[in-house]
């Protein structure tokens, strides 16, 4: 079990009982929710620490998702930009991004538990597709929960997910996207809690999430920090990652938290740019940087992207701004568009458009990086966005 | 008038009275009334919800009732000042979400209610564990913070909630958000039978309580009811403050004859 005194190491800590990074986390829910996320804290310490666990975990990875996912270097984009890029090729995973990654892990879990269902929240649809997968997989029943609006922008994942097996129910309420997609399935989980497993889709929400979904993507790190050294010889100067809710960004940081030398660099959409002002405040269940006005009133987000579209960040993010350890930076919806077209030109990839953020960034401060390795993380493939972008260039 | 709700409710119960707390959404049209139409009817408290963007422990009446005074510029210091401009004649409990109270700060949030006159506060998704520094803060201001007790809280939880809440406990009556139901759920009587036996302070049932025979379902074990849907459903529909008070008018009858 956990001590109440949390370790302070940025991106290995366990955060302790309380769940806290810094002042940031903890776990302010209903009161009906309390024991189901102490029940997950205790089934969570007690899985991570058996090996039967991990191997069972490590082969669903290797052998159904399909890990460990390659390291490209990139010819002539890097050449485009006078800066050395590699991709950790997330995309490659099975269901198009890292998304697996935890969905694999909290299904496992959610089987130890004896949850027969399982409820989540969806932007982009890539963690809908990741559950529904899932629970296509291990036979467990599947609600998720999407904004009206990104059911719109990405059809062809509502259409994944109900072939899946899964049912897809729109949020209709505030701005219809990943913020009130959460609160529905929040508000199903107080409902359902004695059979459901709430399968959260990033480092966010109550104390164990933000910890536990950290850990399940740790492997993205520890495999890139390793390809690195193999592949090009020595860590790469900067380590770059689109960040929503931060899972992607969380997992392959969390490889290089000991490599003090190593820069990390978060990127936001700028009409979510919450990290980036730094107002804290107490939303979907934990404490951290939120985008709200001067009430106190959670302000709706603004992004090209529904994978980022989201008011909050996970809470170790804005301690890992706080300590300086990583620094955050926005990019605008037309950088991103320009980036996604540049990474399919240059290297036949189509990323999708929330990695699109990590790259627009890259291109922009090229000047900067000009001779460094940059590490950028390309957490999923475009496909669910092609669709928008033919309207987008109409 | 701030007053004791220690004292209030354990006095209340001493009587043999069954409690009971309408809630409604601040900044519906005629708010102010129907809070006071509501005391005269025979509420032994009000309780007033501060509406947050988002109410993730609330189902769809309470939801729209939020949006809808969101949308008509309802802000904290609005509610907070027109309570003070107008005080209802039985203690007032304010009810709202974490991120209300943190913005403003603790201190100056608890302050402000103190000013108003507020008696007692609830903070729907702040549980006993991260409850420390804002329970600090409101005992400081002599306001009195209400926890809240779930179905699925261990006897042992429920004895440390019991402790620390101050007025009465607020027993959840079901798994699940605000809202009518069609009929009161086995589980409201078990949370407050569960409740009344580890803790001698008074237990007050609600979420899922809708009707005058709910009301008095639930009191026949717990020490009263909380009801909100089943007036903001009637705000909604453009009740007057004379229908609010004919309303909880009909609870406090039916109440009264468990007396
Ligand atoms: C491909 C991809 N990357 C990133 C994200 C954002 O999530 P996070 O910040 O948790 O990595 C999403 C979310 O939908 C996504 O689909």
């Amino acid at each position: 079990m956990g001590t109440e005194e949390a370790e302070t190491d940025l991106l290995t800590s366990d955060p302790g009982t309380s769940g806290r990074f810094g002042n940031f986390g903890g776990c302010f829910i209903p009161e009906t929710l309390v024991p189901a996320c102490q029940e997950l804290e205790i089934a969570f310490r007690e899985a991570w620490a058996d090996e039967q666990f991990h191997s069972e975990l490590d082969r669903l990875l290797a052998d159904y998702a399909g890990r460990p996912s390659p390291l490209t270097i990139c010819g002539r984009l890097s050449e485009e930009l006078g800066t050395s890029v590699l991709l950790k090729r997330e995309d490659l995973n099975h269901t198009g991004s890292h998304k697996i990654n935890n969905v694999l892990g909290q299904a496992l879990l959610a089987k130890r538990m004896g949850k027969s269902r399982l409820v989540a929240e969806t932007g982009a649809g890539q963690h809908g597709v990741a559950t529904a997968t899932a629970a296509a997989l291990f036979g467990l029943e599947c609600e998720v929960y999407m904004g009206e609006v990104d059911m719109e922008r990405q059809a062809l994942n509502v259409f994944r997910m109900r072939l899946l097996g899964a049912e897809v129910r729109p949020a209709t309420t505030g701005s219809r996207t990943l913020k009130d997609a959460v609160n529905e399935a929040l508000r199903d989980w107080v409902a359902t809690v004695e059979t459901t497993h709430y399968c959260l889709g990033s480092v966010m929400g109550p104390h164990p999430y933000p910890w536990m979904v950290r850990e399940f993507h740790r492997v993205i790190g520890s495999e890139a920090r390793e390809q690195c050294l193999k592949q090009v010889g020595k860590l790469p100067n900067t380590v770059v990652a689109c960040v929503g809710g931060g899972s992607n960004a969380a997992g392959i940081f969390s490889g290089f938290a000991n490599d003090s030398q190593v820069r990390l660099v978060g990127v936001e959409p700028a009409g979510a740019a919450t990290v980036g002002r730094k107002v804290p405040g107490v939303l979907h269940g934990s404490l951290s940087y939120l985008l709200q006005d001067e009430f106190g009133q959670v302000s709706e987000a603004e992004s090209i992207s529904a994978g980022l579209d989201y008011p909050g960040v996970g809470p170790e993010h804005s301690y890992l701004a706080d300590t300086g350890r990583a620094e955050y930076h926005c990019v605008t919806d037309e950088e991103v568009v320009e980036a996604f077209g540049l990474l399919s030109r240059t290297e036949g990839i189509m990323p999708a458009l929330e990695p699109a953020h990590a790259l627009a960034w890259i291109s922009r401060e090229r000047a900067d990086l000009a001779g460094e390795v940059v590490l950028l993380n390309l957490s999923g493939r475009g496909d669910k966005d092609a669709a928008q972008m033919v309207e987008y260039f109409k | 008038m701030q007053v004791s709700l220690d004292n209030h409710f354990s006095d209340l119960c001493a009587s043999g009275r069954k409690c009971l707390v309408p809630y409604l959404t601040a900044g519906l049209e005629g708010w102010i009334e129907c809070l006071h139409a509501a005391a005269e009817a025979g509420a032994d408290a009000v309780e007033v919800g501060i509406p947050f963007s988002d109410p993730v422990m609330d189902g769809p009446t309470i939801q729209q009732a939020s949006d809808k005074s969101l949308a008509a510029g309802t802000t904290p210091d609005s509610i907070i000042a027109n309570l003070a401009k107008s005080p209802p004649p039985v203690p007032t409990i304010v009810m709202t979400y974490t991120n209300i109270a943190h913005h403003m700060g603790y201190d100056r949030f608890a302050r402000s209610l103190a000013d108003a006159g507020v008696s007692g506060a609830i903070l729907a998704d702040l549980p006993l564990n991260e409850a420390g520094p804002w329970c600090e803060a409101a005992d400081a201001s002599g306001v009195a913070t209400i926890l809240l007790a779930a179905p699925t809280s261990s006897d042992d939880r429920c004895r440390a909630i019991a402790e620390r809440s101050r007025g009465f406990i607020y027993a959840v009556g079901l798994l699940g958000v605000t809202g009518e139901r069609e009929r009161l759920a086995d589980s409201a009587t078990m949370v407050a039978s569960r409740l009344k036996a580890l803790t001698n302070k008074p237990v007050l049932v609600g979420v899922g309580v809708s009707t005058p025979d709910q009301a008095v379902e639930a009191s026949r074990v717990a020490d009263g009811v909380v009801v909100g849907s089943a007036f903001v459903r009637r705000m909604l529909e453009g009740a007057s403050p004379e229908d609010i008070g004919e309303t909880v008018g009909e609870f406090r009858t039916a109440l009264d004859t468990l007396l």
